[in-house]
């Protein structure tokens, strides 16, 4: 049974790029997923082709057991849309703002009315209710942006980067209102570009890069595959790197993709993938104490988007690229 | 959060056009609490006109003959039509503006995604922008009686009439709002749709006969003015109004001005409207 976001071969191209190269997705119904990848990936143009804001070349895309192309209307009755920009009007209250979304989505004045009143209270924006929005600070505008969203309580919801921008706090309580939102089972799709909200937020990740889903899985799965964590040392004198690289070696995670120790000469900088976290750094440094090998920077450093998007690309480069093999067969 | 348990509370879609009527109001109701919260933005839009009934009274006022008079009172009374058709027409670079703000800060992006009718966004603005036209025009008027028009200085009229041509000027403001949602969903900044809604509106609205007769252009020059959607309202207020130097031309729309008035604005407003509603369908940010 297709989920309740389901996207199949999304294709769509501004002028001679292709922002979108065969998408495709699915969600199952009440759970998350995060669409992560860098600017410029798609992940954009894949929530605006699954909100019917823009037509796909070719694909085929059904939202809340409704096909987009064929129905865009209906589509539009069953999600809500948090968009990165915050889209609220300034000059209107809060209050205002919602209301006037409720009407659109064709709810009687009254009860538009009732359902602002209750969300206001709800997103902790009562206080603020009927000052303009432009008196908003950056975390309330997301906190209206959101609610604006469900005035009708949508089966499914889009959220386009929702915290981007926003300082730690703001952020910590937007993905705190999210997790209540998901419990009580609504899907929904999330972009982002930081592995750190998928982290927290969502089922399933999957990983974005020009216009096409080149990883699919959850969080640990992904991590696992780009590596977990690493120590990484600078040595003060040249001569000292071969020591501290054997050194390194017995902790090296031997057998996985790039689990040996990595050494750039001109930095004096080795890196080695391990687990065991502070102990293990610790007992490294003492090691290296132990020898008289004299270190200028130490330190634990586990994966980041970078590592886990650059473990990806070069992944799919060495084995999925079309133009690269082609590229190869020519020369021979 | 109960919000998750509460019902959908949609209404099942109903008559197309009452709901395209609905979703108008609601669009037209959220610009106008926009406009009295930037009162600022109406007074800017009162100070051009303001300003163009007192440089041309007193400046060009003493220089111009109208009807082979060189009295300035006649001057004045024969340049309202012209400068209150002028100030609708003005009314374009707010409504493009207005409408490549929302684009801009993905307000048309929230209203592409709600089951509502697809002209209500921009027909609501050019709505609310009908409003602060026919507020503008009030103010105009009493502007223009502080220094010295009058209406019926050179035949009949009534207030019927006045009125009538009150409502022309309205309907040809109404049909440039609708050039201006067109230019607002094609350009990218506010700012870009200001002023690409105004540089225009110079050559329209001077190449006509709003501020000179013109019998004394060059024949090319005088056929543009005389076939002008703007000389046709203008030539209309002045016969409604019964101010001096009406046309004499045999152009058709100025022999017809209240045909022509009615037919162009009609027509600007059925073309401009079918492809600003075309942009909005399949916009973009």
């Amino acid at each position: 049974m297709p989920g309740a976001i389901h996207a199949e071969g999304l294709v769509k191209t501004f002028g001679d790029v292709r922002a979108l190269d065969g998408v495709d997705l699915d969600v199952p119904e009440g759970t998350v997923l995060g669409l992560l990848g860098p600017n410029g990936a798609g992940k954009t143009t894949t929530v605006r082709c699954l909100t019917t804001l823009l037509r796909p070349d070719s694909g085929k895309a059904v939202v809340a057991g409704v096909d987009v192309l064929k129905h865009p209307d209906a589509v539009r009755r069953s999600i809500g849309l948090s968009g990165q920009f915050a889209a609220v009007d300034e000059y209107l209250t809060g209050r205002e703002n919602l209301q006037m979304v409720g009407q659109l989505y064709q709810m009687r004045a009254k009860a538009a009315k009732q359902r602002a009143a209750e969300l206001l209270e709800q997103f902790n924006l009562a206080d603020a209710a009927d000052r303009p929005a432009k008196t908003y600070s950056g975390g309330m505008r997301r906190r209206l942006d959101l609610a604006a969203a469900l005035v009708v309580s949508p089966p499914v919801m889009f959220m386009d980067e929702p915290t981007t921008g926003l300082d730690p706090r703001n952020r910590q309580q937007l993905w705190e209102v999210i997790k209540q939102l998901v419990s009580g089972g609504t899907t929904l799709l999330l972009t982002t570009q930081y592995l750190e909200e998928a982290d927290h937020l969502a089922h399933d990740i999957a990983v974005v890069d020009h216009g096409r889903v080149i990883a699919q899985g959850t969080s640990d799965q992904l991590k696992a595959q780009t590596g977990g964590e690493r120590v990484e040392v600078v040595v003060h004198e040249r001569e000292h790197i071969a020591d501290a690289a054997a050194l390194l070696d017995r902790y090296s995670l031997r057998g996985l993709d790039n689990g040996d120790v990595t050494v750039e000469e001109h930095t004096r900088r080795l890196t080695v993938p391990v687990t065991g976290g502070a102990k293990l750094l610790a007992e490294i440094i003492r090691e290296l104490d132990t020898r008289g090998i004299e270190i200028d920077d130490i330190g634990l450093r586990r994966p980041t988007l970078d590592d886990v998007f650059l473990s990806l690309t070069g992944h799919v480069a060495e084995t999925a690229d079309p133009s690269e093999a082609n590229g190869k067969e020519a020369v021979k | 959060m109960s919000a998750v348990s509460e019902a959908v509370r949609v209404a099942p879609p109903g008559n197309p056009v009452s709901r395209s009527f609905r979703d108008s109001m609601v669009v037209a109701k959220r610009n106008l609490i926009r406009m009295s919260r930037i009162p600022e933005m109406i007074i800017y839009g009162l100070i051009q006109p303001i300003m163009f009934v007192v440089l041309f009274t007193y400046v060009f006022g003493g220089s111009m003959q109208i009807g082979g008079s060189a009295s300035p009172v006649d001057y004045t009374n024969f340049l309202m039509a012209g400068i209150f058709a002028q100030t609708v027409t003005f009314a374009t670079a707010s409504s493009g503006a207005g409408i490549a703000d929302d684009m801009h800060k993905g307000l048309i992006d929230r209203f592409r995604s709600l089951p509502m009718a697809r002209g209500a966004v921009l027909t609501g603005r050019t709505l609310a922008d009908l409003v602060q036209t026919a507020v503008t025009l009030v103010v105009l008027a009493v502007v223009a009686l502080l220094v010295g028009w009058r209406v019926g200085s050179n035949g009949d009229t009534n207030a019927g009439k006045v009125l009538a041509a009150f409502g022309l000027l309205l309907l040809l403001g109404y049909a440039f709002t609708w050039i201006g949602a067109l230019i607002g969903m094609s350009v990218r900044t506010p700012e870009a749709a200001t002023s690409s809604g105004l540089i225009w509106l110079f050559p329209v609205t001077f190449i006509s006969n709003a501020f000179v007769d013109p019998g004394h252009m060059t024949p090319w020059l005088r056929h543009i003015a005389e076939w002008n959607p703007f000389s046709a309202t203008a030539q209309a207020c002045r016969v409604f109004f019964a101010n001096p130097g009406r046309s004499t031309s045999h152009a058709w729309p100025m022999e017809h001005p209240v045909w022509a008035s009615l037919i162009y604005s009609i027509l600007i407003i059925a073309v401009f409207r079918t492809l600003a509603v075309r942009k909005y369908r399949s916009a973009s940010t």
